[in-house]
C-alpha cells in the first residue's frame, strides 16, 4: 500500500507551475494519495454519488433556466414547453424533479451512516456541523425550486410553508410579508424564489468544498470508528475509493434511471400538473416527501409556533449531536444497546414521515406526538444516558487487525 | 394581515383534516390501456378515434391550449399532409397586421388548438359559473386512485379516471336527491365530490369512427381517455425507448466497474 508521497514534478513545465500554482500537487495529496482507511464499507460511496448529484442538478438546472420564464403567468407554461418543445427537455426537467429526490435519498443515507458510525465524535464536530448545514441548505433549495412550476400545489405549498414564519411573535407579519415581497404568495415572491434557487447551489458547492476540507484535516471515519495508526491501515483513495465509488455510482445511477424513465412523476403531485389557483385550495396540502418527517413535528404541536419550533428545533438539534451522545466509542457495531437505539430511531424517523403524509386527525396526530417526543428524547434522553450506562464491546487494536480478523472467519471452513 | 396568514394555516390544518379522495369519489374502474407498464405503447388507431371523440365533443367546451397541431403529427396519429389539411379547418385569430387589425386566418400546424371561448369569463358565462378544465394535462394531474403501493404499482389512474367519469354517470341515490344542487348531476367518480357540472357528453353511437371501431359510450370514453393521455404525455414512447437503452447501457457498465474494481481490489487485505 502507498503511503503518502510527496509531489515532485517531474517535467520543466510541471516544475514550472509548481512553482508558481501548485495545484497538481494539491490534487495530488487531496485526491489521490489521500490516505483512506482499508475497510470503508458501500455506506461510505453515498458522499461520492452526492457529488455527482450535485453536479447532475446545476447541470440541468442551468439548462432548464434557458427555457423558463419564471413569471406567474408564464411559469407554468414555459415548464410545458420544456417538456413539450424543447429537444429532450422532458428529459432534462424528468431528472432534475427526481433528481432532488435522489439527491435526498443518498443524504438520509449519509447522514444516518454518520450517526450510526459515529461520524459526528471528535476530531469531526465541524465536518458534521459543515454537513447540517449542507443539509439545510438542500432544504431550502429543493423548497424554492418545487415552487418554479407554478402549479397548485407550488403555489400552495409556498403559501403554508412561507406562513410558517408569520408565527414569529411581534416581527412574524412582517417577516411573512418581506418574504412574499407583498401581501400574498405572488409574481416577486416566485421572482425571488427562482433567483434563490439559481443561486444556493453554488453556496452549496462552496460549503461542499468546507465539508470536504473539514473531512481532510480528520481523514475518514470507518467502520470500527478506531482511527488509523499506521500505514498498514489505509490505502490511497485514488485508484481504491475512486474505483469503489464509481462502481456504486453506476448503481445508483440505475437505480435514479428507473424513477426517472420509467416513474417519473411517481415521486410529485398529480395536482401540480394543474396551473396555481389562488381562489382554490387543494383538498390536501402535502409537501415533497423528503419533507415529510418535519411536517408531522409540525403539526403535532397543538400551537403554531410551537410547531414552527418543534420543526427546526428537530433540524437545529442535529448541530449538539457531536456533544449529546456522550460515549467514547464511535462505531455502533460495538455499541450493543445504541444499535438497538438506533434503529428504532430511524423507524421513528420513517413512521414520522408516513404520518406527514397522513392527514392531521384522530390517530394519525395522537402517533406524531408520541414519536414526535421519542424523536426529542433520542437526542435529549437517551444518547447522553447510554455513553454513561453501556458497557461496550472491546475495540479491535487497529483497523488492520480487524479486517485481519474478519478475513480469516471467512477463510475457516463452515461448521 | 394577520387574518389572512391564521385563514391560510387553517386552511392547511382543515385541508390536510380532508381525506386523501373528496369524500364519496369511487375508485375509477380499472380498465387497460395500450400504453400502461415499461412496455406499453400507444395505439394509433385508437389515438385517431379518441382525437375523433374530442374533436366532435369535448372542443366544444373544453380548451386544450398546451397541444399544438403539428404534436399529432409528430406522435405518428396523422402524418404532416393529414395535420396540414386539418390545422385549416381551424380558424385562428392572428395580429395585428400591419393596419393594426387582428385577422383571422387557417390554422397551421404549428398553431396550438384554439379554445372554444375567448377567454375563462365567457367559459364561466356559458358553463353555469365553472371554466370546463383545459384537457392538455388532464390524465397526470387527476388521479383515479390513491395509495402509496398502489400507485407506485398501477400508475395514477388518470386516464381510467377520464374513462370512468365519461361512463360513470347514474341515477341520484333517492338519499341524495334532496341535496343536488341546480344544474348539477350525480357522478360517483368525479374527484371534486359526486356533484359535476357537465352534461353526461357521449351518448350511444354519437361520433362515427372512420375504422368502424364500436361507438358505444363505453368505447368512446376509452378512445378519448387514451388520446388525453397522449396530450398529457406525448413523449411517453421516446421516454420508455430511451430508459431501456439507458438502463441495458448502465447494467453493462456496472458489471465492468464491479470486475475492475474486484480486481484491483484484490491484493488488499
Amino acid at each position: 500500500m502507498a503511503g503518502h508521497t510527496k509531489y515532485t514534478p517531474t517535467t520543466a513545465f510541471g516544475k514550472w507551475m509548481h512553482e508558481r500554482l501548485p495545484i497538481y500537487a494539491m490534487v495530488q495529496e487531496a485526491a489521490l494519495d489521500f490516505p483512506a482507511p482499508k475497510n470503508l464499507n458501500y455506506w461510505w460511496t453515498f458522499g461520492g454519488i452526492l457529488s455527482m448529484m450535485l453536479v447532475i442538478q446545476i447541470i440541468t438546472g442551468i439548462v432548464l433556466v434557458m427555457h423558463y420564464t419564471p413569471h406567474t403567468s408564464m411559469a407554468f407554461d414555459s415548464v410545458e414547453h420544456i417538456m413539450r418543445d424543447v429537444n429532450y427537455g422532458w428529459l432534462l426537467r424528468y431528472m432534475h424533479a427526481n433528481g432532488a429526490s435522489m439527491f435526498f435519498i443518498a443524504v438520509y443515507i449519509h447522514m444516518f451512516r454518520g450517526m450510526y458510525y459515529g461520524s459526528y465524535k471528535a476530531p469531526r464536530e465541524v465536518l458534521w456541523m459543515i454537513g447540517v448545514v449542507i443539509y439545510l441548505i438542500m432544504m431550502a433549495t429543493a423548497f424554492m425550486g418545487y415552487v418554479l412550476p407554478w402549479g397548485q400545489m407550488s403555489f400552495w405549498g409556498a403559501k403554508v410553508i412561507t406562513n410558517l414564519f408569520s408565527a414569529i411573535p411581534l416581527f412574524g407579519d412582517a417577516i411573512t410579508t418581506w418574504l412574499w415581497g407583498g401581501y400574498s404568495v405572488d409574481n416577486p415572491t416566485l421572482n425571488r424564489f427562482f433567483s434563490l434557487h439559481y443561486l444556493l447551489p453554488f453556496v452549496l458547492a462552496a460549503v461542499v468544498g468546507l465539508h470536504v476540507w473539514a473531512l481532510h484535516v480528520p481523514g475518514n471515519n470507518n467502520p470500527t470508528g478506531v482511527e488509523i495508526k499506521s500505514g498498514q491501515d489505509s490505502i490511497p483513495f485514488h485508484p481504491y475509493y475512486s474505483m469503489k465509488d464509481l462502481f456504486a455510482i453506476a448503481v445508483f445511477l440505475m437505480f435514479f434511471a428507473a424513477w426517472l424513465f420509467f416513474g417519473p412523476n411517481y415521486l410529485g403531485h398529480a395536482i401540480n400538473y394543474e396551473p396555481a389557483n389562488p381562489l382554490v385550495t387543494p383538498a390536501h396540502i402535502v409537501p415533497e416527501w423528503y419533507y415529510l418527517p418535519f411536517y408531522a413535528i409540525l403539526r403535532a404541536i397543538p400551537s403554531k409556533l410551537g410547531g414552527v419550533i418543534a420543526m427546526f428545533g428537530s433540524i437545529l438539534i442535529l448541530f449538539a449531536l457531536p456533544w449529546l451522545d456522550t460515549s467514547k466509542v464511535r462505531s455502533g457495531n460495538y455499541r450493543p444497546i445504541f444499535k438497538g437505539f438506533f434503529w428504532i430511531f430511524a423507524i421513528v424517523c420513517v413512521a414520522l414521515g408516513y404520518l406527514g403524509s397522513k392527514p392531521a386527525d384522530g390517530i394519525y396526530v395522537l402517533w406524531a406526538r408520541i414519536l414526535t417526543a421519542y424523536y426529542f428524547a433520542h437526542f435529549i434522553i437517551i444518547l447522553p444516558l447510554l455513553g454513561l450506562i453501556e458497557t461496550p464491546k472491546p475495540l479491535p487494536a487497529s483497523i488492520s487487525d480487524d479486517v485481519l480478523a474478519k478475513s480469516k472467519a471467512k477463510l475457516a471452513p463452515a461448521e | 394581515m394577520k387574518k389572512l396568514a391564521s385563514l391560510a394555516l387553517a386552511g392547511l390544518l382543515i385541508a390536510s383534516g380532508a381525506a386523501m379522495a373528496a369524500e364519496g369519489q369511487k375508485t375509477a374502474k380499472d380498465v387497460s390501456f395500450s400504453f400502461e407498464g415499461p412496455f406499453g405503447t400507444f395505439d394509433r388507431q385508437q389515438l385517431q378515434r379518441g382525437y375523433k371523440v374530442y374533436k366532435e365533443v369535448c372542443a366544444n367546451c373544453h380548451s386544450m391550449r398546451l397541444v399544438k397541431f403539428r404534436n399529432l403529427a409528430e406522435g405518428g396519429i396523422f402524418n404532416e399532409e393529414q395535420v396540414k389539411a386539418l390545422a385549416a379547418t381551424y380558424t385562428v385569430k392572428d395580429g395585428p397586421d400591419a393596419s393594426g387589425e387582428m385577422f383571422d386566418r387557417p390554422g397551421l400546424p404549428s398553431d396550438a388548438f384554439p379554445s372554444p371561448f375567448a377567454n375563462d369569463e365567457a367559459a364561466k358565462a356559458a358553463n353555469g359559473g365553472a371554466v370546463p378544465p383545459d384537457l392538455s394535462l388532464l390524465t397526470k394531474s387527476r388521479p383515479g386512485w390513491y395509495g402509496t403501493f398502489n400507485q407506485l404499482w398501477n400508475g395514477i389512474g388518470g386516464p381510467q379516471y377520464i374513462y370512468s367519469v365519461l361512463t360513470g354517470y347514474e341515477e341520484t341515490p333517492a338519499e341524495l336527491a334532496a341535496e343536488q344542487p341546480e344544474g348539477k348531476y350525480y357522478n360517483p367518480y368525479f374527484g371534486a365530490g359526486h356533484w359535476i357540472g357537465m352534461p353526461p357528453p357521449l351518448s350511444e353511437g354519437q361520433v362515427t369512427f372512420d375504422d368502424g371501431a364500436p361507438n358505444t359510450v363505453d368505447a368512446m370514453s376509452h378512445d378519448v381517455a387514451a388520446f388525453l393521455a397522449f396530450t398529457a404525455e406525448p413523449k411517453m414512447e421516446e421516454r420508455k425507448e430511451l430508459g431501456f437503452m439507458v438502463l441495458i447501457y448502465l447494467a453493462v457498465f456496472t458489471a465492468l466497474l464491479y470486475l475492475v474494481k474486484k480486481k484491483l481490489w484484490a491484493d488488499v487485505h
